[in-house]
């Protein structure tokens, strides 16, 4: 069963983030399996000293706080149940998505991988 | 049990090559700065005053203050947030301009605290991006702490991490009295 509010965020966030190149707002269903695969699934983007993927920051469980890879600061819970300020701000997210996803992967993620990715964060 | 005393020995050891550097160089607070004098007289580093700041900056590390780098050096760092000492901290960037102008106004250079204008007083010294770290200032005020109390102390991991050993850093109060090095206590020079 999903929550509304999963749903309400993923198109919220895809909007903010594809305003400039769409003219009306995009539909993605998440896929909270597939976001669950990707967030362990490890990249070697240019420049990168090893492999990277989500958990290197965020540990591979989401209800857990992390630790940023290079300046060590804590990172609280992703997990919306634990944390229940996550996801309550499109704009902070879509921020977050980008820096991330360009670190990790070296690349933006598919409107598609952000909201699998929201649906896995949500479910958890 | 062996390793325990010999490794205690050993610090012992050290310490006392500590000591004895400390007493030939000009790292002398008492003397030259006067102990007290950097919060009697409110002339340690202007504590950040900008949410947008602490909130941006202070997300990921230690929300530095402006007059911790000149203008020349902020402008640098925030003209290259997409490779921010290896990591993507792309901002908005209106947020950015605005916080530029925030580390601008702020910045070492011409700044009313006496140890910002020491921060200001020489070229940053090495290749690649503008570091505190590499300010003659912060390089002079740093060569007697051993690595093992930083960078191989795991609950430091980095001279980046002001506060971890400055108490008062969040208050941009550096003063010599108030470091604490986790694992090591009091730190005298």
């Amino acid at each position: 069963m999903k929550c509304p509010s999963a749903g309400t965020l993923a198109t919220l966030t895809l909007i903010s983030g594809l305003s400039l190149a769409v003219a009306g707002p995009v539909l993605a269903t998440g896929d909270a399996a597939a976001g669950k695969r990707d967030w362990t699934a490890e990249h070697n983007p240019p420049g990168s000293d090893g492999p990277r993927s989500c958990a290197t920051c965020h540990t591979a469980s989401l209800t857990q706080a992390g630790k940023h890879a290079t300046t060590g600061k804590s990172i609280e819970p992703m997990a919306v149940s634990v944390n229940p300020k996550r996801l309550t701000d499109p704009a902070k997210v879509e921020k977050w998505f980008g820096r991330n996803c360009r670190w990790t992967l070296g690349r933006d993620c598919s409107p598609q991988e952000k909201a699998n990715f929201l649906s896995y964060i949500e479910s958890q | 049990m062996n390793k325990i005393v010999l490794g205690a020995f050993s610090a012992a050891l050290l310490a006392i090559g500590t000591v004895g550097i400390a007493l030939g160089d000009d790292d002398d607070d008492e003397g030259r700065e006067g102990r007290r004098g950097w919060t009697a007289r409110g002339t340690d580093v202007a504590p950040v005053a900008n949410q947008t700041y602490r909130t941006e900056c202070g997300g990921c590390h230690f929300a530095y203050q402006p007059g911790l780098l000149p203008p020349d050096a902020w402008a640098h760092v925030m003209g290259t947030l997409d490779n921010h000492f290896g990591d993507d901290a792309t901002l908005d960037p209106a947020v950015a301009q605005g916080l530029l102008d925030y580390l601008t106004a702020g910045s070492s250079e011409g700044n009313a605290s006496i140890r910002s204008r020491a921060f200001a007083a020489n070229p940053i010294a090495g290749e690649g991006p503008p570091r505190i770290t590499q300010t003659r200032y912060f390089q002079r005020k740093h060569d007697e702490v051993p690595m093992r109390l930083v960078k191989d102390n795991p609950k430091v991991g980095s001279f980046s991490n002001c506060q971890a050993c400055h108490r008062g850093a969040e208050q941009g109060n550096y003063n010599e009295d108030l470091v604490t090095i986790p694992g090591a206590g009091r730190w005298e020079d």
